[in-house]
C-alpha cells in the first residue's frame, strides 16, 4: 500500500487517482484520494516512486552508514573475543556481557553515571532556577552577568578540564593555595586524586561547566510566559514569591522537563571531563562507562568486552530515554496526546 | 514543473551514486605510491620512528637518505612522529589492515598478538646473520622460536636520582639494600625534601615496583614460567606485594601520586625530578631524554644525573642482580617488500648503530656500538645491562595488554591503599584465565 504522500499527490492529477484503497480514520481519507479495487498501475506512478525513493536515499544512506551500521558492528563484536585486529573469529556468545555485567568496575562506573545523573539534576535545577529568576528582573550589567555565566558552557570540555586540573593540583595548585590563605590544607593526595572525593570534585567542576546551560535555557523559558498574567496576579496582591511558584515555574515546566532530560542523557554519557581530570582513577573512584569502555577497548585491546560494554550503555541510556519520555516528557506534548486518544476512538 | 521535478530527481540520484562510490571506493586509490613505474624497479618502503626532534630526527633522515644512496630505485619514506601518536596510529594501522613497512615493536606478548594476527613478518632466514649478530637480545622478539623484530635499543629499568638533593641531605653512599633506601627516605625527608615522585596516574610506573620486587622475590624459573603458562601461584608473587606494600608504607612519594602523570609536563613525575622537587624516580633508560624535554634549558638534571639498581631483597629467591627492562625493535610489516627487510638489517649495522650510540638515543644492542655511548649515567646503565644474568621484560608488555592492563591497575589500586598483595595475584590470575 502507498503511503499517503503517494496518494495526496496522487488525488491532484485524475489520471492517477486509482492508486490507494482509503485508510480508515487516517487524515489522508480525503475525498477523492482514490476509487477502491482499482489495479491500474501507470508509469507516472511508478516515477514519483522512484524519484522519492532518490530523494529520502541520500539521508537514508547517510543515516544507515553513521548510526545504524556502527550499532550493528557493536553489537556483532560483542558476540567474540577481538584484540581489534585480524578476522573476527573467536565466537563467545554473551560471555562479554556476563563479564561486563559481573565487573565490579562497570558496576561502579554505571552507579557514578546514575550519582552524577541525579546530582546534576539535584543542584543545577534550583541553583540555575534561582539565577534565571533573580536574572530575569530588569537591572544593570545584566547582558555582563548573563555572558560570564554563560562562558563556563562555550568552553571545550577538555580545555575546561585541563584548566581545573591545573587549579586543582596538589599543593602548588590555586584551589589548595587559596586554602592555604585562610589556613585550611586540602587532602593530601588532592582532591582529585582522594578517592573519597574525588567523583565529587568532578560533579563540583560539572556543575560550574554546566550551570550556565540551564540558566540560558531557564531564561529563554521565562520569556515565554505572558505578562498578562504576572498583571493580573500583582492586581490580586500575590507576593513576588507566590507569583514565582504559582505562575513561573509551573510555566517553566516544559523547559525544565527537556533540560533535565538533555542533562540526563549528557550524564550518562559523561567522558572527556572524566577522562581529563582522573582518567577514571583514582582507583576507579571516577569511573563511567563511558571511560570503561575506552579504558577496555584502546587500553586492553579487549574489544569485544568494550563492545558488550557500550551495547549496554545504549540500552541504558534507551531504556530511561523511553521511560523519561513515557512518564514525564509526554504531558508536554499535548497535540500528540489529542490525536492519540481520537485514534483510541 | 514536470521538468523542474525531474531536474532535482536527477541531483537526488547523483548525490546517491556519489555516496554510494565514496563508501565503497576506501581501498581503490592509494596504490599510487607503491607501484612499480614503467621499466625500473622503484620500490617504496614506509618507515615509522619516534625520533621526531632535534639531532635524533636529522640523522635518521640521513640514514634513510644513505639506504637509499646504496640500493638505487628504493625510495624510504620516512615518518617521525611523536611517540603517544605513533603507538595510536599503529593501533588504527594494525585495525584497517595498513602497517606501515618498518615500524617498532616492543615485543613479548603484543608482538605475539601481532604474530597470531599475521601481520608481522617472520625474519628468521631472510635476517639470520643479523640475529646471530645481536645475540641473547633477541629472546623478547621471538615467537614459537621465529624471530619477528630486531631490537635496536634495549634498557633496564633503575632509580635516577639528584646527586646534589641527595649531598644535601648527606647520603654519600647509593641505597644497595632495602634498608639503605628506606634510611635514604627518611634522611631525604628529615632534610626536608621529598625523597621519591611516581606517576601512578599512569598506573605502568607504580606497576614497576612490583615487577622488581617481583623479579627479586621470584626464581627465574617461576617466572619464565609464569610468562607461558600464566600461572601466578606460587607465594612468591604474594611476597613482591607485600615488599611494595611495606615501601609505600614509607610514604616516601610526592603528594598527590595516584593521579600523577608519568611524563607529560612539569607537574609528572619526571617533570618533578627534573626540575629539583624530589629527589629520586624509578624509570627507564629514556628518563634523561624526557628530563631534557621537560626543563626550559633542554638540559634535565644535567651533571647532577645519577643513576642506581633496584635496592636487592634480603631472602628473595631472584637473582639479585637480574634487571627489569625491555626495549625497541624493529619490525617488518607482512606484505612489506622484501627491500625492507634489507632496511631493517641497516639500521642494525655497525655503522648505524655507531650513530645510535653517540646521539645517545638509546642502548644500542649491537656490541660494537656500545662503547660509543657518550652520556655518563647511560654507559653505567649500559654496563648493568651486560652483566645482568638475565633482563625480564616488563611484565604488562610481556603478558600483553589485557593481562598486563588488570595486573597494573590491580597495583595501582594498591598504591591508593585498596587493594592485599593477593588481590594482585588474584585479579592477574582472573585476566590470564579469560584469555
Amino acid at each position: 500500500m502507498a503511503d499517503d504522500a503517494t496518494a495526496r499527490v496522487g488525488a491532484a492529477s485524475p489520471a492517477t487517482s486509482t492508486l490507494t484503497d482509503p485508510v480508515p480514520g487516517s487524515a489522508s481519507a480525503l475525498p477523492g484520494a482514490g476509487a477502491p479495487g482499482g489495479r491500474r498501475r501507470n508509469g507516472a506512478a511508478v516515477r514519483k516512486r522512484l524519484e522519492i525513493a532518490a530523494f529520502v536515499a541520500p539521508a537514508l544512506i547517510l543515516f544507515f552508514l553513521f548510526v545504524v551500521w556502527p550499532i550493528v558492528k557493536a553489537v556483532q563484536f560483542s558476540f567474540y573475543k577481538w584484540k581489534g585486529y585480524g578476522p573476527l573469529v573467536d565466537f563467545v556468545g554473551l560471555k562479554n556481557y556476563v563479564s561486563v555485567l559481573q565487573n565490579d568496575v562497570f558496576i561502579g562506573a554505571l552507579q557514578h553515571n546514575l550519582i552524577i545523573v541525579v546530582a546534576s539534576i539535584a543542584i543545577q535545577l534550583p541553583l540555575g532556577l534561582l539565577i534565571a529568576l533573580l536574572l530575569n528582573r530588569r537591572m544593570r550589567g545584566q547582558g555582563v552577568l548573563r555572558t560570564i555565566i554563560f562562558v563556563p558552557y562555550v568552553l571545550s570540555e577538555v580545555i575546561a578540564g585541563v584548566v581545573w586540573l591545573q587549579m586543582l593540583a596538589p599543593r602548588y595548585g590555586v584551589i589548595d593555595t587559596m586554602l592555604g590563605w585562610v589556613g585550611l590544607q586540602g587532602p593530601k593526595q588532592g582532591f582529585l586524586g582522594d578517592p573519597r572525593y574525588a567523583l565529587w570534585t568532578v560533579i563540583a567542576v560539572l556543575t560550574w561547566k554546566y550551570l550556565g546551560l540551564a540558566i540560558i535555557l531557564f531564561l529563554a523559558g521565562l520569556q515565554s510566559v505572558p505578562d498578562e498574567l504576572y498583571e493580573a496576579a500583582q492586581i490580586d496582591g500575590a507576593s513576588w514569591w507566590q507569583i514565582q511558584r504559582k505562575i513561573t515555574i509551573p510555566m517553566l515546566g516544559p523547559t525544565l522537563r527537556t533540560w533535565a532530560f538533555l542533562s540526563m542523557i549528557g550524564s550518562l554519557q559523561l567522558f572527556d571531563m572524566v577522562w581529563i581530570l582522573t582518567g577514571g582513577g583514582p582507583a576507579n573512584a571516577t569511573t563511567t562507562m563511558a571511560t570503561f569502555l575506552i579504558t577496555e577497548g584502546t587500553k586492553r585491546s579487549n574489544y569485544g568486552i568494550a563492545s558488550a560494554a557500550s551495547v549496554v550503555l545504549f540500552v541504558v541510556a534507551l531504556v530511561l530515554a523511553v521511560l523519561y519520555q513515557y512518564f514525564i516528557l509526554r504531558r508536554d506534548s499535548t497535540a500528540t496526546t489529542v490525536v492519540r486518544k481520537k485514534a483510541r476512538r | 514543473m514536470a521538468r523542474m521535478r525531474r531536474a532535482g530527481a536527477a541531483v537526488a540520484l547523483a548525490t546517491t551514486v556519489a555516496l554510494l562510490a565514496a563508501c565503497s571506493g576506501g581501498d581503490g586509490d592509494d596504490n599510487t605510491g607503491d607501484n612499480p613505474s614503467e621499466g625500473g624497479k622503484d620500490v617504496t618502503v614506509t618507515w615509522w620512528h619516534n625520533s621526531n626532534t632535534g639531532d635524533g630526527k636529522t640523522y635518521y633522515d640521513k640514514v634513510a637518505a644513505n639506504f637509499e644512496a646504496a640500493n638505487p630505485g628504493v625510495h624510504v619514506e620516512v615518518n617521525a612522529m611523536q611517540h603517544e601518536d605513533m603507538v595510536t596510529k599503529l593501533e588504527a594501522a594494525f585495525q584497517a589492515g595498513d602497517a606501515p613497512d618498518v615500524y617498532m615493536e616492543r615485543g613479548g606478548g603484543e608482538l605475539a598478538d601481532h604474530v597470531e594476527a599475521g601481520l608481522t613478518k617472520d625474519l628468521s632466514d631472510a635476517a639470520g646473520e643479523t640475529i646471530a649478530k645481536l645475540g641473547g637480545s633477541v629472546a623478547g622478539w621471538q615467537v614459537d622460536g621465529k624471530t619477528y623484530g630486531l631490537p635496536f635499543s634495549v634498557g633496564v629499568v633503575g632509580f635516577w636520582y639528584n646527586k646534589a638533593l641527595f649531598d644535601e641531605a648527606g647520603i654519600t653512599e647509593t641505597p644497595v639494600t632495602m634498608d639503605d633506601l628506606y634510611a635514604a627516605f627518611d634522611k631525604l625527608k628529615a632534610a626536608g625534601i621529598t625523597p621519591v615522585s611516581v606517576g601512578a596516574g599512569d598506573k605502568w610506573p607504580a606497576a614497576h615496583y612490583w615487577y622488581y620486587t617481583a623479579l627479586r622475590e621470584c626464581s627465574q624459573d617461576v617466572l619464565s614460567g609464569a610468562v607461558t603458562s600464566l600461572d601466578f601461584s606460587d607465594p612468591c608473587f604474594v611476597r613482591a606485594g607485600e615488599d611494595v606494600e611495606d615501601l609505600v608504607a614509607q610514604e616516601p612519594f610526592n603528594d598527590g601520586f595516584l593521579t600523577t602523570p608519568a611524563q607529560t609536563g612539569a607537574t609528572s613525575a619526571s617533570g618533578l625530578l627534573a626540575t629539583g622537587k624530589v629527589a629520586m624516580e624509578m624509570q627507564g633508560h629514556w628518563e634523561p631524554g624526557v628530563m631534557q624535554g621537560l626543563t626550559e634549558d633542554g638540559k634535565g638534571l644535567g651533571e647532577n644525573t645519577g643513576w642506581f639498581a633496584f635496592p636487592t631483597i634480603e631472602g628473595g629467591e631472584g637473582d639479585q642482580s637480574a634487571a627489569l627492562g625491555g626495549g625497541d625493535a624493529w619490525a617488518v610489516g607482512q606484505d612489506a617488500p622484501d627491500e625492507a627487510v634489507d632496511f631493517v638489517q641497516y639500521l642494525l649495522s655497525d655503522e648505524v648503530q655507531k650513530g645510535f650510540a653517540e646521539l645517545d638515543m638509546g642502548l644500542p644492542t649491537n656490541s660494537t656500538a656500545s662503547q660509543y655511548v657518550s652520556d655518563p649515567a647511560l654507559a653505567q646503565l649500559l654496563d648493568v645491562r651486560d652483566n645482568a644474568p638475565y633482563v625480564q621484560l616488563y611484565f604488562d608488555t610481556a603478558f600483553g595488554a589485557s593481562v598486563g592492563g588488570a595486573m597494573n591497575d590491580s597495583i595501582a589500586l594498591m598504591f591508593a591503599g585498596q587493594a592485599s598483595p593477593q588481590d594482585i595475584v588474584d585479579a592477574t590470575q582472573a585476566a590470564a584465565d579469560a584469555e
